[in-house]
């Protein structure tokens, strides 16, 4: 038989690295499964947005401390992840969305995030490759972004050096209750924890299905772009008010396009097809944006999946009916804010109290039924 | 008609093909001919793929067996009722089946010089031919150095030769000719190095002779070659090419039967250019997007995609003929394009079995099986070699878009970019703007090397739209912005 792990952590996202390597730095011995390679999921092809501006009210005080863990990942996590901070910008074309960025911006600021409300000539001083036909722009100086792409090489990296042990390419199948932990039946063989922490993103469902515990997520397939290589074009993180639009560039030339229009695919057959009238649609918006995208060629697009509870906030906290199993997942805008929700769990799993509150599943449960 | 703002007018016709070669227009004339509406895209401005490519821009063109028959390709495809989109390159391609699951349809999406153009079919024909193989060497991303295809374009469309001096080095049946040709043109060509161990594999093989004209055209581009005082060396391949800012030297050296570097004597050639090609792999973008069942297969030229005895793909409705669906050469391609013409006609229900179609399927399966064995021979030519690969020297940039040499790959696989999708994260190896058609073989081969696994279990890079890079200011054309379908927005 195996050897018993204090911890066992389905999942090597952002969330299950961040809280696997937390727990393993505050004395824990921690297994990590994951199905395929670290961060190959939402978390390794998102568009690496950290903005306020696109985060929901609930979630800015940790948005706001998520960022700075991000800005400073070099220190704590000690590799880079190609973070760039900048200014970020959210506009508005259209009466109707001056009214909306009015709206969010305020009530985001009333949460703790700088944003300010600037004019369209302010803002083009801000961002000078904006084009025409901008009424209004939320300005936040707390934004930026990461190079999604090489979370999994970062994290890799610094879980074995914490002493994690990982466990990718193996995909794990259920969860037997055992008294006084748990094991994960994996492809080869079961691991046993005397602490379980689910973090599957949106397959986190069937995953808490094992232990009898009914969480609907839904699966949003997002459609993502990137151009080649170009002169600078922009100096900020950009989107619209209402949310459907995030668009930088990298320092070494590329921009992401990205914004949430929707794909064709699901929880079992990944992101299948990009929607060609969507794709179209999400590349206008960016041309309309910064009209000398239009010089560059598009060099790919891919659709990542992402997952969604019934009120659009986290699952994060412990599986009710299951002591010392925990839940971590469905983060509204979750790159940006999962590193410090993941790491504030990773505090409950080590049973010291959370710097902030976390979110527990109850209020999100169908049918409960305990085992 | 009302339309949706926003939303794109999509056409629908009986069959789009996509690639106007020889296999697509084959095809696409024979649906015509059965009554279908046949749209056929592709990306040059006139049919006959690469093996007929058409000349351009003024020049007359040469006079040779290919330009006779392209321009017999060219006539058909005129005086058929084939509705031909040239200049039109093909970016998206999805599943677009009724609601019920019952009958399979394609959207095909292309930028054109009118902008994008929709279109749906429920059969979707690919003949999209196949992509230059180079396995990287010290050097060759060098100005000057030119793929062996990439000379025949020049030689063929627009009568131009790389260089004034040129080595031309490699395998296959292109390798000769391309020497041939620059001969012709006037260019001095010092040496032809063939991977291959004898030159005079095309004399030898019974394969060929089955073949008595191609065999005699194969020699008299040899003799040609010869007689201009080039170098014949056989088993050589290229060691290096040298110039501070361009080609100046090439250094070319033995190699054994999987293109592996022997020691023995190198010998230097002062050239301002370097022709060179490791044959062929297949274009099979479309089929891995749609997820098609594909095996590997080092004769035919890499990934290929399953079919049956129609040419259709383990996705119904989805055809995929000539050198994209593996590298078996003209005569092979035409005949499958002659084949999956019938089989659309015979399916639009106007099929006569037993009749003049009857014998028409008949006649063209003995055609195709009768091709094989020539095909085959050249295929084997043209087939990767595993020891030109391993022999990659660590430094050298083995994806020249984002400039990542062989030693970053291999480190990345060590530290466990255990996949070949992972290998890109880690090393954005593929990312560029050739999205992996120029090294993705190579890379896929490093990795089975490193790991010890059959190509098979290594698998290929995901496929993803656009098919082709496609320019932003092309796909969105003249738009307001109240056009765009923008979501509702996202929860606050």
């Amino acid at each position: 038989m195996s050897r018993a792990f204090d911890l066992v952590v389905v999942g090597g996202g952002i969330h299950g690295c961040t809280a696997a390597l937390f727990a393993a730095r505050g004395g824990l011995s921690v297994a990590l499964i994951e199905r395929g390679a670290l961060c190959r999921e939402a978390s390794g092809v998102n568009a690496g947005t950290l903005t306020m501006q696109m985060t929901r009210v609930a979630l800015i005080p940790y948005a706001l401390r998520a960022h700075a863990m991000w800005a400073d990942a070099p220190n704590w996590l000690g590799h880079d992840v190609g973070v760039v901070v900048c200014d970020g910008l959210s506009l508005a074309f259209t009466e109707h969305e001056e009214a909306l960025l009015a709206d969010r911006a305020g009530k985001r600021r009333e949460a703790g995030a700088p944003i300010e409300l600037i004019t369209a000539d302010q803002a083009k001083q801000v961002e000078p490759g904006l084009g025409p036909g901008v009424r209004l722009a939320g300005y936040c100086k707390v934004d930026g972004f990461a190079n999604a792409y090489l979370t999994g090489v970062a994290f890799r990296k610094a879980l074995l050096e914490a002493g994690v042990t990982l466990m990718e390419r193996t995909e794990a199948s259920g969860i037997d209750p055992l008294g006084g932990g748990y094991a994960v039946k994996t492809t080869t063989g079961a691991v046993r924890g005397r602490k379980l922490l689910i973090a599957g993103g949106v397959w986190i469902e069937p995953m808490l299905g094992w232990l009898g515990v009914r969480l609907p997520i839904k699966v949003l397939v997002n459609q993502l772009v990137v151009t080649e290589r170009q002169r600078p074009v922009m100096r900020t993180v950009l989107g619209i008010a209402s949310g459907l639009l995030s668009l930088k560039q990298y320092p070494h030339g590329t921009t992401v396009i990205g914004g949430g229009w929707q794909g064709e695919g699901d929880r079992d057959r990944g992101g299948v097809a990009l929607l060609p009238d969507r794709l179209i649609g999400n590349v206008r918006l960016a041309c309309h944006a910064i009209p000398a995208l239009a010089e560059a060629r598009i060099a790919r697009a891919w659709a990542g999946l992402e997952a969604e509870t019934a009120d659009a906030l986290p699952a994060v906290g412990p599986i009710p009916g299951h002591p010392d199993a925990y839940v971590c997942g469905s983060v509204h805008s979750g790159y940006t804010s999962g590193l410090y929700i993941a790491r504030l769990l990773a505090d409950r799993i080590l049973d010291r109290e959370p710097e902030l509150p976390l979110f527990p599943i109850d209020r999100l449960l169908a049918v409960t039924e305990t085992a | 008609m009302n339309r949706v703002p926003g939303s794109s007018d999509v056409s629908s016709v009986d069959v789009i093909v996509i690639g106007a070669g020889p296999a697509g227009a084959e095809a696409a004339i024979g649906a015509a001919e059965g009554g279908l509406a046949v749209t056929l895209l592709d990306e040059q401005g006139a049919s006959g793929g690469q093996v007929w490519r058409a000349p351009v821009g003024g020049y007359p063109g040469k006079r040779d067996p290919e330009a006779a028959a392209g321009a017999a390709l060219r006539a058909r495809l005129q005086a058929s009722a084939v509705r031909a989109a040239f200049g039109h390159r093909v970016w998206s391609v999805v599943r677009d089946d009724s609601p019920d699951g019952l009958t399979p349809g394609f959207r095909v999406d292309a930028v054109g010089p009118h902008g994008n153009l929709s279109l749906r079919a429920p059969a979707l024909v690919l003949a999209t031919g196949a992509h230059e193989r180079v396995v990287p060497f010290p050097g060759w991303t060098l100005p000057g150095v030119v793929g062996l295809a990439a000379a025949t374009v020049l030689l063929k469309s627009h009568g131009l030769a790389p260089g004034r001096r040129v080595v031309v080095a490699g395998c296959g049946p292109l390798l000769l000719a391309v020497a041939a040709g620059l001969v012709k043109a006037g260019v001095e060509v010092p040496a032809v190095a063939d991977l291959s161990r004898r030159f005079d594999w095309l004399a030898r093989m019974p394969a060929v002779l089955g073949r008595p004209a191609l065999a005699a055209r194969g020699a008299g581009w040899c003799a040609r070659a010869a007689l201009s005082g080039a170098r014949m060396l056989s088993g050589h391949g290229v060691r290096r090419a040298e110039g501070p800012e361009g080609v100046e030297r090439v250094v070319l050296g033995p190699v054994d039967a999987q293109g592996r570097a022997l020691s023995g004597p190198e010998i230097a050639f002062e050239a301002d250019a370097l022709v060179v090609g490791h044959g062929l792999t297949t274009a099979c973008e479309v089929t891995r997007m749609l997820r098609a069942t594909h095996r590997f297969s080092r004769l035919y030229g890499g990934w290929i995609p399953e079919v049956d005895e129609h040419f259709e793909t383990t996705v119904p409705g989805l055809f995929a003929i000539g050198d994209g669906a593996g590298i078996r050469g003209q005569q092979i391609a035409s005949l499958a394009g002659r084949r999956v013409g019938l089989e659309l006609w015979a399916r639009a229900g106007h099929a006569d079995v037993g009749g003049r179609r009857g014998s028409d399927f008949e006649s063209v399966d003995r055609q195709l099986a009768r091709a094989r064995p020539f095909s085959d021979a050249m295929s084997g030519l043209m087939a990767q070699r595993a020891g030109q690969v391993a022999d990659i020297a660590p430094d050298t940039v083995v994806c020249r878009c984002e400039d990542v040499t062989r030693a970053e790959i291999d480190t990345a696989i060590d530290q466990s970019a255990g996949s070949i999708d992972q290998l890109k994260h880690f090393t954005r190896c593929g990312m560029g703007p050739c999205q992996g058609r120029y090294c993705g073989d190579t890379v896929q081969e490093l990795m089975a090397l490193r790991l010890q696994e059959p190509r098979e279990a290594v698998g290929q890079w995901t496929g993803r739209p656009p098919l082709r890079p496609v320019s932003l200011g092309e796909l969105v054309g003249e738009f307001n912005y109240d056009d765009i379908p923008i979501p509702k927005p996202a929860p606050l």
